[in-house]
């Protein structure tokens, strides 16, 4: 009888906790909707315009507007910058996060905070910098231009600015999390005998490739993107220095509105793309973590 | 460079391979393509006397165009601030169906070109865009004003402050509230007292982090703008046009000045993250 009436009141009590501890329905619907609101306006009708204008006119004329010799020599340079400047960055990314993770040493924290420092930078005052040093009257204009080789208005300036934009994104997403990971699995396998690049390459990397993978196509997606630099230094010559997002100003500015929405819509689809691979990246990442602390349970 | 490795390069011993290499190469990579290209920016800024510099960066274009970045900054970072404690308090709190596909749209500004936003944002709020018509009709200039300039810039900024949030909100206890709940609290006070102080570092930290990205931003606010002198200039235009003007001079002396506030910031934020991560760290 007595536990009974124990129950009772243990779940009454349990009850009005459940309540205390969550708003009312309609506090609830409120917000979701404030907050769902909120994110139509300014992610859902942004990237619903894209496409809508780039189809207004039909899909010959979308399809014109992405094939035409000025619109895939900007595609081309806009690959080419990227498959320069994101491997540049991946291995600068790895050898950084290698010797801020792995060892100890002074002035950790301010090295952390340097590799940050682009992305507080002004895309334009990147591309200043770049001009100041290669330019006509900078630093090494002259005896670049004695020798014949451009690097302001040419490919290597765009490259050299898109670096410079993306440089911290691989190095980002590795640092904390070889950080948090340690190094006494290095540390076995060098005692188990294996050379330093193999135990780089055979403990290290797989420990760390989805965090990699992620840091890749974010640096990706930003150095395909890249705009305000890339503008100082390419001198935006149709069919030699143009890239997507620099050909996209273009037409934008000669109200060529469907041909501006038709490259951005390229665009959009890649920063799509890197976000539904960042959700897989993430999803298979937490699977790993879950599996392996399921293992060490076991253990 | 030898210098800066010099001052790096003390360290304690470890038996693991390669810091020499890794080392080297990073602190080589980060002065080619960081320090020099930055040092040639203060360094061209001494070319010019104390007056001439005074005179760039307190003209009154720029003082304008300060004025501009500085506020439009501000306000979008506020409006980020509330309601990236909404978003993230549903994404976190609530389930609704299609919970993963917004969570995951929230990065969309980190992954979409800046350009791209800027022409998308300018159709919608133009005079004759989707959105613009309505304000058109009420009278108010959205596209080509500070308004404009403010919606790019939410655009801009609206992950910084979820994102932080978001993973400390997932591990407030829900013990403290129950705790706070039965000692007679109601659910706003819940919310003031235990809730939101646990929030704070982490409110601040992407508050700043918004800040420090919306006044560097050029690529979604120069469409929006429209980019009139005195009126809707923001400050990294104003570089673009002085070095049009080839002079390359009074645009590294207004970028040293943005580079100067960018690296406070900077410092602010890690600052933040620190008190964040301890903050957070101890409650566990």
């Amino acid at each position: 009888m007595s536990s009974v009436v124990i129950d009772n009141t243990n779940s009454t009590a349990r009850i009005t906790i459940r309540q205390a501890t969550a708003e009312p329905l309609w506090l609830k619907v409120l917000l979701t909707t404030l907050a769902l609101s909120f994110l139509t306006l300014f992610l859902l009708l942004p990237l619903v315009i894209v496409f809508g204008e780039a189809f207004a006119k039909g899909w010959q004329v979308y399809v014109a507007s992405i094939t035409e010799p000025a619109a895939a020599h900007a595609i081309k340079l806009t690959l080419l910058a990227a498959a320069i400047a994101v491997p540049c960055n991946v291995i600068f990314g790895l050898g950084a996060s290698w010797a801020i993770a792995k060892f100890q040493f002074r002035g950790k924290q301010l090295l952390i905070t340097l590799i940050d420092l682009p992305i507080a930078v002004s895309p334009v005052i990147a591309g200043l910098c770049f001009m100041l040093l290669f330019g006509a009257r900078g630093w090494w204009g002259e005896w670049l231009n004695d020798h014949d080789f451009a690097v302001m208005f040419a490919v290597p300036g765009i490259v050299l600015a898109t670096i410079f934009i993306t440089f911290p994104f691989v190095a980002r997403e590795l640092i904390p999390l070889m950080q948090e990971q340690g190094r006494e699995q290095e540390e076995a396998a060098l005692t188990l005998g294996a050379s330093g690049w193999q135990t780089f390459r055979l403990v290290t990397l797989p420990s760390i490739k989805w965090a990699l993978l992620y840091g890749i196509i974010l640096c990706n997606a930003r150095a395909m993107g890249e705009f305000g630099a890339v503008s100082v230094v390419s001198g935006k010559i149709r069919e030699q220095t143009n890239t997507m997002p620099l050909h996209i100003e273009i037409l934008y500015n000669e109200y060529q509105f469907a041909a501006a929405f038709a490259v951005s819509s390229l665009l959009a689809l890649l920063a799509l793309l890197t976000l539904v691979l960042k959700s897989a990246l993430q999803w298979r990442a937490a699977k790993d973590y879950a599996e392996a602390a399921k293992l060490r349970a076991v253990e | 460079m030898g210098f800066i490795l010099a001052f790096f390069s003390k360290r304690k011993k470890s038996v693991l391979p390669g810091f020499g290499l890794s080392m080297g190469f990073s602190i080589f990579y980060l002065s080619l393509i960081v320090f020099l290209p930055l040092s040639a920016l203060v360094l061209k800024t001494f070319e010019l006397s104390l007056d001439e510099f005074w005179q760039v960066v307190a003209s009154e274009r720029a003082i304008a165009s300060y004025r501009l970045t500085f506020g439009a900054s501000f306000v979008a970072a506020s409006i980020n601030l509330v309601f990236g404690l909404l978003v993230a308090w549903v994404l976190v709190r609530y389930s609704f169906p299609g919970k993963k596909v917004i969570d995951a749209l929230v990065d969309l500004p980190f992954a979409l070109p800046t350009a791209v936003a800027g022409i998308a944002l300018t159709a919608l709020y133009a005079p004759n865009g989707w959105i613009g018509q309505f304000f058109h009709a009420a009278g108010i200039k959205v596209a080509y004003s500070a308004f404009g300039v403010t919606l790019a810039l939410v655009f801009i900024g609206l992950p910084f402050v979820v994102r932080t949030v978001q993973p400390v909100l997932e591990d407030v206890e829900k013990e403290l509230e129950e705790a706070a709940a039965s000692l007679g609290a109601n659910r706003l006070q819940t919310f003031c007292r235990v809730i939101f102080p646990a929030l704070l570092p982490s409110l601040l930290t992407g508050f700043a982090l918004a800040f420090a990205r919306a006044i560097g931003e050029y690529g979604s606010v120069v469409f929006i703008s429209g980019n009139m002198p005195f009126k809707t200039e923001i400050t990294p235009l104003l570089i673009m046009t002085r070095l049009e003007q080839f002079d390359y001079a009074g645009a590294a002396a207004l970028g040293t000045v943005m580079l100067l506030i960018s690296f406070l910031l900077l410092l602010l934020i890690n600052l933040l993250q620190h008190w964040s991560n301890h903050r957070h760290g101890g409650a566990k």
